[in-house]
């Protein structure tokens, strides 16, 4: 596996995996978090995958720069170049009520794309999306990437409040908002589930690297599953 | 009986927080790691007391908090230089105090300094699930006393036990407290992304004073001064490091804290050492900074000195 390392603080480096977003790097990075936690485990105080690199925190007072590297380095380099094919069982499915009720911008992503309703919610949920990264705020799951009939641009004034669980569109990405907050994506629905919880084993549902399935649910499944509508 | 022994928040004071040494292994889940902003003054305060490092204490940012104590034990107040009294009669600061059940403790409005630390013998009692942390992050609503990320206010009752046996009664010598009215040179070290400036931007940058922003909180210390120009601009988001110096569109640089996003986009043009931010964490806006480039084996040499004075020595 290739990569180049460089520092980026007095206990962090960071490995870059190449220099552009593509869903075979994010996979690619998934492997290289994977193998760095398992083999590395305690060491690594924080491990932060993004689209194209990965920040390795370590504890300066039991570690150094050099040893941490040559592991680092002896670890990837047994890894090979192209990553398997990921199992479908790893598919993380969301149900989203996709309607103009919780998602005001639906209307006018259709009307951009000469497209109906229906169509967009056909297009965005058979799409099948790896996580590139979560940031933002806890849990906030950078998915792609949209069909391209359907990129929109960010919002030009961003909302002050977008409510918990909105499914929004920023250009070629898609994400839910984990917890009420501004927000500048086009907002096309809204899921039920919880996408961040701290009293769960695993705050954060998704991780970078996952694959996300949406699900279109009616307005009575969204309601019976704890849905809100305002 | 110690289930309802604490402090009580008779007046919480402009923004008051329990933070201690912050997360570890979270910020893949895009959690913050929060944690004392000034750990110099809040790990001295703890270790006075014989508690061990990232023992959860108060962060009392420009003071005016006032506590009644549930029990007796002893506090120290670390940190910025307020006027601290016990039932009205002044009292040291960086010195263990004996306080009783209802004494009233209060803290001043600083004279220097930001932030006071205030912690008692054995510590807060305090929920640490996120990253084995109290960190309270008020941009998260993550952590804290309700572990809601919300600020202490006016009636909340912070738990501490009676049952840890008195300290020596210990202050630290007067050479080894900050004066934080002294001008202040933050260290640097080079990082990624110095490709992305040209040497006359890195002549600026260490050349100029740059004046700390009001717009400057938990996640980051926004300076004003002469503009740095980004050669590239168009960085794809990546995890962020404490400290990392980032310079968006219009030039004007962001030191990343405590509370910063998990991952960004812009442009860095080094990092300020954790020993400078813990100086930073007590100076208040409108401060002139100016800024120094150390190597990075000095700068973790420093940085090992801090925490193997402090996290391995336990109880003094």
């Amino acid at each position: 596996m290739r990569w180049q390392c460089q520092v980026t603080g007095i206990d962090t480096l960071t490995l870059y995996f190449g220099d552009r977003i593509d869903i075979a790097l994010t996979e690619k990075i998934r492997v290289a978090s994977e193998a760095l936690s398992s083999k590395l485990g305690p060491r690594l105080v924080d491990l932060v995958p993004s689209y194209t690199s990965l920040l390795l925190r370590y504890d300066l007072l039991n570690d150094d720069y050099s040893s941490l590297l040559a592991d680092v380095k002896s670890t990837l380099d047994d890894l090979p170049e192209h990553a398997a094919e990921q199992k479908d069982t790893g598919i993380i499915d969301i149900p989203v009520f996709y309607h103009p009720s919780v998602g005001p911008d639906l209307e006018a992503i259709a009307a951009r794309s000469a497209l109906s309703v229906k169509q967009v919610i056909q297009r965005h949920s058979n799409q099948l999306y790896h996580v590139f990264a979560i940031g933002f705020a806890p849990g906030f799951a950078y998915l792609g990437e949209v069909p391209q009939e359907l990129e929109t641009p960010r919002l030009a004034t961003p909302r002050a409040n977008v409510p918990a669980g909105s499914l929004g569109i920023a250009d070629r990405q898609t994400a839910i908002y984990p917890m009420a907050s501004p927000g500048g994506w086009n907002l096309i629905g809204r899921t039920p589930i919880s996408l961040f919880d701290a009293r769960r084993e695993q705050p954060s549902l998704l991780s970078a690297g996952q694959q996300v399935r949406f699900r279109a649910i009616s307005r009575d499944e969204f309601l019976a599953l704890g849905g809100q509508i305002e | 009986m110690s289930s309802h022994a604490g402090f009580h928040v008779t007046k919480p004071g402009f923004f008051t927080l329990l933070q201690d040494a912050g997360r570890r292994g979270v910020m893949h889940m895009g959690l913050t790691s929060g944690g004392a902003m000034d750990r110099h003054a809040w790990a001295w305060a703890n270790r006075l007391l014989g508690n061990r490092y990232g023992t959860p204490a108060l962060e009392i940012t420009f003071g005016g908090a006032a506590f009644t104590s549930g029990l007796n034990t002893q506090i120290v107040v670390t940190g910025a230089e307020v006027q601290l009294t016990v039932n009205g009669k002044p009292k040291p600061l960086w010195t263990t105090i004996r306080v009783n059940a209802g004494d009233s403790v209060s803290l001043s409005a600083p004279r220097a300094g930001v932030r006071s630390y205030f912690a008692v013998r054995g510590g807060f009692i305090v929920n640490t699930d996120l990253g084995n942390s109290c960190a309270t992050v008020v941009r998260e609503g993550t952590g804290g006393l309700h572990s809601n990320g919300q600020p202490l206010g006016q009636g909340d009752l912070i738990p501490c036990s009676d049952a840890t046996p008195p300290a020596a009664n210990r202050k630290i010598p007067s050479q080894w407290i900050p004066d934080y009215h002294e001008p202040l040179t933050l260290n640097v070290i080079s990082c990624a992304q110095v490709d992305r400036f040209s040497e006359a931007v890195f002549e600026t940058f260490f050349d100029n004073i740059y004046t700390l922003s009001p717009q400057a909180d938990r996640m980051g210390a926004r300076l004003t001064g002469p503009a740095l120009e980004v050669a590239d601009r168009t960085l794809i988001s990546e995890g962020t490091s404490l400290g990392a110096i980032q310079v968006p569109a219009d030039g004007q640089p962001i030191i990343l804290l405590n509370d910063r996003q998990t991952i960004g986009g812009y442009p860095k043009l080094g990092a300020v050492t954790p020993r400078s931010l813990d100086a930073l964490a007590q100076r208040p806006p409108g401060t002139q900074l100016r800024f120094r480039e150390i190597p990075l084996p000095e700068a973790q040499q420093e940085e090992r000195q801090f925490l193997a004075f402090f996290r391995t020595a336990g109880s003094v």
